[in-house]
């Protein structure tokens, strides 16, 4: 793994008796976007820190680009552009003169840092806003502004603690666009507890949690491989029973299980489980053919991660 | 360097981007102005000895008030992670800060300068005097500070940080008029200890390098301990 942005080994950090994360070993490679899930109190934060170099951990080694976060922390804050959590930012200032403030902590000066705060002010959309007071801008544009701030010294690897909780769906949704782009360039970590942020951003998902890490994959593989898949069937009322079409349905090879789902008065609706991990839509589409019956809508749920997530954070149930 | 600089800068702008500045020189000057003026005529003597014996007393709120948040408050509103995660010592951030307030505090101290102006118009004035007080009053508004400092780094509550620099400074301030009361050795030491004594022979016109050491010592030992304050964090 000679790639290797960031490598945990055994990490562990204790506030007197409270072990606030223990034994988390894992590696990120260049160009990744990983997130980190897990519940509130789970130890994302305190992993985020100490790959800061905010505080030190009280077990283990962690290297970020190579150098040690504890014997080498400059050139790891160089490596890293962070955002903590709940974006703070000191608002009484001008989004421009922010920049230029975090440029300069950087060492960057003059005509580089009109150019870098350009780049960025650009890449985060935040071209309307330079001659305002951060107090008086959104949420979602603060978040940009951290952003901003983070990147402002084309660091390899981003950290984001929870860079979109708290916005409204169209700001999470610009700011999610946002970190897409980032991570083709770099490697990024976010932390999150919202399960379709880390869908729709992340390919490798770490879950974490009383302190632990408990899973490392990919959303869809942790998905295949951990939850099954099931399937929302509605049909319109028609001449048929309920527990005809039941049956039918039942009779399907691979399905291991049929409910009856909440419909509405000319639907009825099914939840088909299937035993294996198989994709049965077309199977479902088919047996409807046969029947003759009308099809309505045929999904696939998603809501499997949460599933897994539920299973891995709440059950005693460690598999890592 | 840069960095202590580029935090120096921020802070003393910070003080004039809120309200902060412009209270607490106004309400100095006013304050300060009154007291001065009112026994100025008095004594009939052009002298600025009176401006070295109270304004001390303004700078035990001003001080305090002044240092209460610079660091307490980056703690409570987070804005201290963005700051000790990028690439600099936690030292250079406690020097930062320093010379942000100091540089604020010069600028108050900058706007006294009309007063021996005005007192000079009156009768001789003795301007040796005048700047070897200036320093002294200096020199001690800047270990006050550091003191405020040191008080911010251990809360981040403003007000206890407040409260915390307060006392030390008036017990500092106030050490040596308890003197009478105590066995000689301690008060020989304890009056050393106090701003009041060191203070005394700078407004007479008199610069000892004792004098000297002991402000710059002072400030030096509270910038170290807030350092270690913000420090002890990576402690394990």
């Amino acid at each position: 793994m000679t790639d290797a942005m960031i490598e945990a080994q055994d990490l562990g950090k204790r506030y007197g008796d409270f072990v606030a994360l223990s034994g988390a070993s894992f590696a990120v490679r260049r160009g990744e976007v990983v997130g980190f899930l897990g519940p509130n109190g789970a130890g994302k934060t305190t992993t985020m820190k100490i790959l800061t170099c905010f505080i030190a951990p009280t077990e283990g080694t962690a290297r970020v680009n190579g150098a040690d976060v504890f014997e080498d922390a400059m050139a790891v804050r160089r490596a890293i552009g962070y955002l903590p959590e709940s974006t703070p930012l000191y608002t009484e200032m001008l989004v421009l003169e922010y920049l230029d403030w975090a440029a300069r902590m950087r060492g960057i000066e003059g005509a580089d840092a009109t150019k870098r705060i350009r780049t960025v002010v650009e890449e985060t959309g935040l071209g309307d806003v330079v001659g305002k007071e951060i107090r008086a801008l959104s949420k979602g544009y603060r978040q940009r502004v951290g952003i901003a701030q983070a990147l402002i010294h084309e660091p390899p690897i981003l950290i984001l603690d929870e860079p979109m909780s708290g916005l409204d769906p169209n700001q999470a949704m610009e700011i999610r666009d946002l970190i897409k782009a980032m991570g083709k360039e770099r490697t990024v970590i976010l932390s999150t507890h919202n399960l379709a942020e880390v869908q729709a951003t992340c390919n490798r998902v770490l879950i974490i949690a009383r302190g632990k890490l408990v899973a490392d994959d990919t959303p869809n593989h942790l998905r295949e491989t951990a939850g099954k898949a099931r399937f929302m069937v509605t049909f319109a009322k028609a001449d048929t029973t309920e527990n005809a079409v039941r049956d039918a349905l039942g009779k399907i090879a691979g399905v291991e299980r049929v409910a009856t789902a909440t419909g509405t008065v000319d639907e009825i609706a099914f939840e088909v489980v299937p035993a294996s991990g198989e994709d049965l839509r077309a199977k479902l589409f088919q047996a409807a053919v046969e029947q003759k019956l009308t099809l309505l809508e045929l999904r696939r749920e998603d809501q499997n991660l949460e599933g897994i997530f539920r299973e891995l954070t709440l059950g005693g149930n460690d598999h890592a | 360097m840069r960095n202590t600089l580029a935090i120096a800068r921020r802070q003393f702008a910070s003080y004039f981007n809120g309200a902060t500045a412009y209270i607490v020189i106004c309400s100095v000057l006013l304050i300060f102005g009154f007291l001065f003026w009112q026994t100025f005529f008095l004594y009939g003597r052009a002298t600025m000895r009176d401006m070295f014996n109270l304004m001390p007393w303004m700078l035990l709120v001003a001080a305090p008030a002044l240092t209460m948040g610079l660091i307490a408050e980056e703690k409570r509103n987070g804005t201290i992670e963005i700051l000790l995660t990028m690439p600099v010592r936690d030292s250079d951030v406690v020097v930062g800060k320093f010379l942000g307030v100091l540089g604020l505090y010069a600028v108050m101290l900058a706007l006294t300068l009309p007063y021996p102006l005005s007192v000079s118009t009156l009768g001789p004035l003795d301007w040796g005097q005048v700047f070897t007080g200036y320093l002294g009053l200096f020199l001690q508004g800047a270990a006050m500070l550091a003191i405020g400092i040191l008080a911010s780094s251990w809360t981040d509550n403003q007000l206890v940080a407040l409260f915390a620099s307060m006392f030390v400074c008036f017990a500092l301030w106030i050490i040596d008029k308890v003197l009478p009361l105590l066995p000689s050795g301690a008060a020989s030491v304890l009056e050393w200890l106090s701003f009041d004594y060191h203070l005394r022979s700078m407004a007479r016109g008199v610069v000892d390098t004792r004098d000297v050491a002991y402000f710059l010592s002072l400030m030096g030992f509270s910038l170290m301990f807030s350092f270690r304050a913000l420090e002890s964090r990576r402690w394990r």
